[in-house]
């Protein structure tokens, strides 16, 4: 293993030498430095020239420049001595804090578009696999390949114009007709029978129940008026909590073991417990004590489901922790909701931005400050979700149905296992395997995909950095985003090989 | 037919012996004529080639079908409607003639009653003619992305071929350098040389594009050739002393078709995409040409206006991708030994 990782890791910096190599030639030659002072002249001109020349050292040719540029980027590799600037860009300013600025916004939007579009497309793609050749498989299939043939400017384009527009005045003023909510309870009943199938009685019956229960669930929302000041309050966490200890106790352990059930709503109750501490101290926490709130949960969470469990107390208390995680990110997501109505107020009643990665200016408590990141996020990660989503949904589908013809899972079905257990601890594990590779591979190419959606809702991030740097043939910024790009695609593939071998016993690392 | 020592060659004129027989005295061995469910069962139990069976697998894919009919009719009217390279086509307008705008410009397009009128798709904030822009669009990208695919087509089965059959270092060095451009997003290579190479016009610059995106078909050449590499006929090629190109192009390349093929369909839908998107930033197609993402491009402050100069060319993005995506899945399918239910 660690044998592997120091070859992985030498091989991985000489392909990084070589990439910026290849990155900073071409694009110290893909243009003229000096192409945007054409038109003037005088004084200026002459003084600005002389100052880009120092700035980027254009008074060196092309090979040692290279070299230059390689040891402010050593700089910053070897501790002690000269501070680590990455370079200059063209009008002297340091790179490395700019990066860091830029940094932020970017891999904020990154980071949120993958997981989503991994959760999302993993559920997506499972649940088309086990309903293969369905209604539901094919409308996927099609929404898979429509989002494949997306251009994402134009996507991007239409969200900021459509959606974040109508979305606003639909805000400041929410309300809908009767007859549209009782349309979209038919479409949300429409989609869960297509997605639960069975008979055409059961399917009947799943469409009645949640085309009703949506409706239901619409007009109290809009009655309560909770798109003017949404969140859970009090009884709502209760029974969000209970619900969230049910749904992973089906889904990890089935209800035959009583105790298991019992330990994951005990765990519940000290996630909720959790909620109501949480209202007394986190007025305006930082993100160390809301870790550290959220870790102490997860910890009691499992020692109480351990306890509880009895003769299952692994289990339990594993499945303990996961409630406890996933109520303290609904606790999260309540207290942000909590903050909107004054944030919404701040924004002048249009709470969905359009353009930047976040308000300029903006004083306010950790979770106004956090929300408003959130809010700013909404329309570019819509765009950059919906693409990768299509990439994983189709891998996963594949992925499964290749592992749900192998004769391990007919085993595991003669044996008598039940469905839940063969789909879950059998199939899904596996099929998660090829997934690894292409996390690492997506990874990089959102960040790729990132340039374009910044460019579209006018972020100040890495993308615009680098298209500002190509356009202006400034090597320094560019060379820095692809340091940060690069690096990110080299080690996101070493972890997905190490994750690989982790995950499939038959693969061994040398 | 004619490998005389097939001893089966020897029933064949019985066979015609009995058809003859047959012809004249239909009515005695009426029991001898084989039924409906015989033929049929002789017809599916019938020897097909593995073109045949692909063919087959194909042409039940109803998507991959579609997919052609659409690209088809696409590529009929970009390039029948404003001529290609000097032949004119049937619509009378030029894309780059200045005109008055004519109702703000607003496309005269009707579905029913089917009518075209005089500026179908509307006309830019120029005057010119929307619907010729957007043809010649279709037809510069339709170039690019097809000049793309077969560029990295080349490149990629030739490294991944070489790279895989030859091993040692070869492959070591090949393989390098491929991770060193796999290393580099494509949109972000693609970003930077595509400035340079632009304004030489869109075939150097779809040559650019195919340079850099043929990593993944070597990759996956490469895996091809390292598994067929080891079987057993090419063992006896070498045997019977085949040289290596001849081992690469007769024995193992054929068997490699499938791959290549579903890749670079796939590569030349992303080519479609990435070259809309290049252009979009501002660093692909440059004018006089245009492109589709061009289009968009120019018209992205008018979409509030006239959204129409920008839905038309992103449709007609959406529609080449679309029908590509679909051909590719189809060819996925038929290529794949393993499909036994094909898609409908």
């Amino acid at each position: 293993m660690f044998y592997f990782i120091a070859k992985r890791t030498i091989i991985s910096f000489f392909i990084m030498l070589a990439a910026t190599t290849l990155m900073y030639f071409l694009t110290i030659s893909s243009g003229d430095p000096f192409e945007d002072l054409g038109e003037t002249s005088g004084p200026e001109k002459a003084a600005t020239i002389a100052a880009r020349t120092a700035a980027m050292n254009l008074d060196v040719p092309p090979i040692p420049r290279y070299f230059l540029w390689l040891q402010e980027v050593g700089h910053c590799l070897v501790p002690g001595g000269v501070s680590c600037t990455l370079g200059m860009d063209r009008s002297g300013a340091a790179v490395l804090p700019q990066l860091e600025n830029a940094m932020g916004s970017t891999l904020r939007l990154v980071v949120v578009a993958t997981v989503l579009a991994l959760v999302l497309g993993v559920i997506v793609g499972i649940v088309t696999a086990i309903r293969q050749y369905s209604v539901f498989d094919y409308s996927i299939t099609f929404i898979s390949f429509l989002l494949f043939s997306l251009p994402l400017f134009w996507l991007s384009t239409l969200l900021k114009q459509y959606l974040a527009i109508d979305l606003n005045t639909w805000l400041a003023n929410p309300q809908f007709s009767y007859l549209t909510i009782a349309l979209i309870g038919v479409i949300a009943g429409v989609i869960w029978a297509v997605v639960v199938g069975g008979d055409r009685r059961r399917r009947l019956a799943t469409f009645g129940i949640t085309a009703a229960a949506t409706a239901v669930a619409l007009y109290l929302l809009l009655v309560t008026g909770w798109f003017v000041s949404p969140g859970l309050g009090v009884v709502g966490m209760l029974v969000s909590a209970a619900g969230i200890a049910v749904l992973w106790t089906a889904l990890l352990a089935g209800f035959r073991r009583r105790r298991v059930l019992n330990a994951a709503l005990a765990a519940a109750g000290v996630s909720f417990l959790g909620y109501l501490v949480s209202l007394l101290i986190l007025d305006d926490p930082t993100w160390f004590v809301v870790l550290a709130l959220v870790i102490v949960t997860a910890v009691l969470a499992y020692v109480v489901a351990g306890v509880v469990g009895g003769p299952f107390r692994a289990q339990a208390a594993k499945i303990g922790a996961v409630i406890a995680v996933s109520v303290s990110l609904l606790i999260l997501l309540d207290r942000l909701l909590q903050a909107y109505p004054t944030l919404s107020a701040k924004a002048g009643g249009r709470p969905i931005p359009t353009t930047g990665s976040q308000s300029a200016n903006l004083a306010g408590t950790f979770w106004e400050i956090n929300l408003d990141y959130a809010l700013h996020l909404i329309l570019p990660t819509i765009a950059l979700t919906l693409i990768s989503f299509a990439t994983y949904t189709r891998y996963t589908r594949a992925s499964q149905l290749d592992v749900m013809n192998q004769d391990y899972i007919r085993t595991a079905r003669a044996k008598g296992l039940s469905e839940r257990t063969v789909l879950v601890k059998h199939a899904f594990r596996n099929a998660m395997i090829p997934i690894t590779t292409l996390m690492a591979f997506d990874f990089a190419g959102v960040l790729g995909g990132a340039v374009i959606t910044e460019q579209v809702f006018g972020w100040n991030g890495m993308g615009k950095m680098f298209i500002d740097g190509i356009n202006h043939v400034d090597p320094g910024p560019v060379m820095a985003f692809f340091l940060v790009v690069g690096t990110a695609a080299v080690l996101f593939n070493m972890l997905a090989d190490i994750a690989y071998a982790f995950l499939d016993p038959r693969i061994t690392l040398s | 037919m004619s490998n005389h020592q097939n001893p089966r060659d020897d029933s064949r004129p019985s066979v015609e012996l009995s058809e003859m027989t047959l012809q004249s005295q239909d009515t005695d061995i009426a029991t001898a004529i084989p039924t409906r469910e015989q033929t049929d069962r002789i017809r599916t139990t019938e020897a097909k080639s593995q073109g045949r069976l692909i063919r087959d697998r194909f042409f039940r894919h109803k998507g991959a079908l579609a997919g052609i009919a659409l690209l088809t009719l696409i590529f009929l009217l970009a390039f029948t409607s404003i001529g290609f390279a000097g032949i004119p086509g049937w619509w009378d307008k030029d894309y780059d003639v200045l005109a008055d705008r004519f109702n703000e410009g607003k496309p005269t397009l009707t579905l029913w009653p089917f009518s075209l009128g005089e500026h179908p798709f509307g006309q830019d904030v120029l005057g010119r003619d929307y619907f010729a822009l957007t043809m010649r669009g279709i037809q510069t990208s339709l170039i690019i992305a097809f000049v793309v695919g077969i560029v990295a087509m080349v490149i990629g089965t030739t490294v991944g071929a070489v790279a895989g059959y030859f091993r040692g270092w070869t492959e070591a060095f090949l393989m390098r350098i491929t991770d060193v451009v796999i290393t580099i997003p494509t949109v972000v290579i693609a970003a930077a040389v595509a400035g340079i190479v632009a304004e030489y016009g869109i075939i150097p610059f779809a040559v650019f594009l195919g340079l850099v995106t043929w990593t993944g078909l070597a990759r996956l050449v490469r895996g091809e050739f390292l598994s067929l590499r080891e079987k057993e006929f090419v063992e006896s090629a070498k045997s019977v002393g085949a040289s290596s190109a001849r081992i690469i192009f007769r024995h193992i390349l054929p068997n490699t078709v499938g791959v290549i093929i579903v890749s670079t369909t796939l590569a030349i839908s992303g080519a479609i995409l990435l070259e809309t998107a290049l252009s979009y930033l501002g660093l692909g197609v440059t004018a006089p040409d245009t492109s589709l993402g061009k289009a968009i491009n120019d018209n992205r402050s008018a979409l509030t206006v006239r959204p129409w100069l920008f839905l038309w060319p992103g449709a007609f993005i959406i529609g080449i991708a679309l029908a590509v995506n679909f051909i590719g899945d189809g060819l996925r399918d038929a290529f794949d030994p393993k499909q036994t239910r094909v898609k409908q």
